[in-house]
Formats: C-alpha cells, structure tokens, sequence
C-alpha cells in the first residue's frame, strides 16, 4: 500500500481501542440516530471472529436475544461504536467461533475464562 | 468548461463520512500541478485554453524545445503536459507559471476522471465480452469459442463490429460523475468517491464534470419537494 494512503488510514483509526479477542465477551456501545435525536445502544455478547486489517477491521459479536442466535458484525474503527467494553476474557483456541452457532442453551453463551493474572501479566 | 488537473493515482482506501457510512475512495496525487501556457481567443491562439503540466521531470531529460517553451512562461519541466479548453474567463483569470491544485475541486464537487485502463491483453470472447460459452462437460467438445458470427450467403459478410477475440482493456476511458470526498491542498491529494480507470501509479486527467450532477440532483429534489410539498401542508 501506498505510504501516503497509510496514513490516510492512520489518520482515521481509533487510538483507544482495548485489546479484545475472538472468546472475550463484550458491551459495544453504538450510536442510533433516530431523527434529530442521537443516543447509545449496547450490544453485548461474545466476540467470534474479528477480521481485516488497518482501518477494515472488523469483528462479530454474537448473542442470544429472546432465544434466537443474533450476531452483528461492526466496523472495529467506525465513528458509529462509540466504545467498546470487554467484561470477560475467554480462553478458547479458534480464531473463529462459528461452532458457538451448533450450541444451544447456556453452552451457547459459555465460553472458558483466561486466568485474570495471565491477562494482567500481558497487559 | 472548466480548468483540470493531472494527477497520480495512488490507490484505493475507504473514509468514514459523517453519519458513519462508509465511503470507497481513490486517492489521487494531484501536486505541483502548474500553469505553462494560457491561450486566449482574443489572442493569436484563437481559442481560449490553459495548458497544465504535472510531476517534474530534469531539465537534462526534457527536449531543447519543450525546455524553451517552459522558461518562456516561467515553468519547471514537468512530465506530463495537457491542455484543458476553458471560457474566457477562466483563461484569463490563470496565469502562467502558476502552481494550482486541489483546491480546484473542492469537496462535494463532482469532476470526471480520464485515465487508460488495465491491459488484459488478448482475450477470448467470454472474458471479454461475457459470453456464456458452451458446456465444459457432457461430451462437450467445445467450451470457450465465440460460435456463429454470422448467417449464410445472405447477408453474406460478417457484420461490422461483431463481438471476437482481441486485445481487452488498456484503452483511455472517462468515469463520469464522481464526487470529491476530501481535498486536502496543502498535501496535494484528492479523495474521489468511487474508482477510476487505471492502475496504481497511472497518470490520470481530473476535470470538472461535464454533465454537471449537481444541478441535476437539486432538480430532481426540487421536483419531489413540489409533488410532496400539498400533501404534507394540509
């Protein structure tokens, strides 16, 4: 890529993104604009996959809402997130999740916690 | 018709706009652009026309001639030269050996962008013109070939301009009605919604949009605006 359009990129990225992957449970607060008026909606859930790379970055979250497997996929550095928060850092050896989706029950949203002093330790 | 740039096509990225959306751009580099020649109708020219020149280039790599040309209207030797037809107006509001740039195109503007597309080379008809072609199995012998391109002894001949194998792409082509993202003079760069035709690397002409959208798209909502406004009153 283009050394110019890199920093294009660079520009544009969020620099207070937390460190989050594939396993961690996470409240992403999005902004809804309905009208005139702006305000937050969380969604919260795990993390199953994130994607892409610079400012592509993705990732899903996957929930279960009333029963039904809902999953979004966000823009990691759209000014639509306004934040992002990580509850739970999972332990899980996949990148991507997708047999989170064959689950049913509470095995569905359950995924192995990484030892907080191991977190900490890297952080 | 208005003065153009040239410019360098840097390559592709995406912006967020405002409301969150996100935008594919093209990022071209449009620096040190300069003005070497203004013709005028009134002139001997007989026309009216600013020649712009882009990307510089060593005197010692620049003919004799051109070099006079350029140090007669107080230019730098440049790579690529155009010229772009403008009113008289435009014309004579531009002098010679000035330095114009992206601040030409502000954002929200629309320009078309003329560039020469990738060469593909000697393609087959399905590639190049979409063809279905014919079954790869079932006995098929026959998979990739253009078929009939014709009738019998009437009319004869084969048609002018039917669809064969030949050389594809890496022919000059205008994208219309593209819409300025971001300009951002003081680095030089443009960012243009959409793409354009070329590779990265590949000089491409910016000129502002001959079918002028803007005017278009503020007919058309003015219209809606007129078939919406009585029922909305009430």
């Amino acid at each position: 890529m283009h050394p110019i359009i890199t920093k294009i990129e660079q520009e544009q990225m969020k620099k207070d993104v937390p460190d989050f992957k594939p396993g961690d449970t996470v409240k992403v607060h999005t902004r809804v604009v309905e009208g005139d008026k702006e305000r937050i909606q969380l969604f919260a859930g795990i993390v199953i996959d994130r994607s892409g790379r610079g400012l592509g970055q993705a990732f899903t979250v996957r929930r279960i809402s009333y029963g039904e497997g809902v999953e979004r996929v966000f823009m990691l550095h759209s000014p639509r997130i306004a934040k992002i928060e990580v509850e739970k850092y999972g332990l899980v050896r996949r990148a991507r999740l997708n047999y989170l989706r064959n689950r049913v029950g509470k095995d569905a949203v359950t995924v192995k916690e990484r030892i907080k002093a191991k977190v900490k330790a890297k952080a | 018709m208005g003065l153009g740039l040239i410019g360098k096509k840097l390559g592709m990225s995406h912006v967020f706009a405002a409301d969150g959306s996100m935008v594919p751009v093209t990022v071209l580099d449009v620096k040190g652009n300069q003005v070497l020649q203004v013709k005028s109708a009134s002139g001997k020219d007989k026309y009216s026309a600013v020649q712009v020149g882009f990307d510089d280039q060593k005197p010692s790599r620049v003919s004799k001639p051109l070099l006079g040309h350029i140090s007669k209207h107080s230019g730098s030797p440049k790579k690529h030269i155009r010229e772009f037809r403008t009113s008289e107006e435009v014309a004579s509001a531009t002098n010679s050996g000035a330095v114009i740039g992206a601040e030409l195109f502000p954002p929200e503007s629309w320009v078309d962008v003329i560039g020469t597309t990738k060469g593909k080379g000697f393609q087959g008809v399905v590639k190049r013109y979409g063809f279905a072609g014919q079954p790869m199995s079932h006995g098929s012998m026959m998979h990739r070939r253009p078929g009939s391109i014709g009738c019998r002894l009437t009319p004869g001949l084969v048609w002018k301009n039917q669809k064969m194998p030949g050389q594809m792409g890496h022919v000059r082509r205008t994208t219309q009605n593209l819409k300025v993202v971001q300009s951002r003079a003081a680095e030089g760069l443009l960012l243009i919604a959409g793409c354009v035709p070329g590779a990265s690397g590949d000089y491409v002409v910016i000129r502002p949009a001959i079918k002028n959208p803007a005017a278009r798209i503020a007919k058309s909502q003015a219209a809606k605006a007129n078939a919406k406004g009585p029922a909305k009153k009430k």
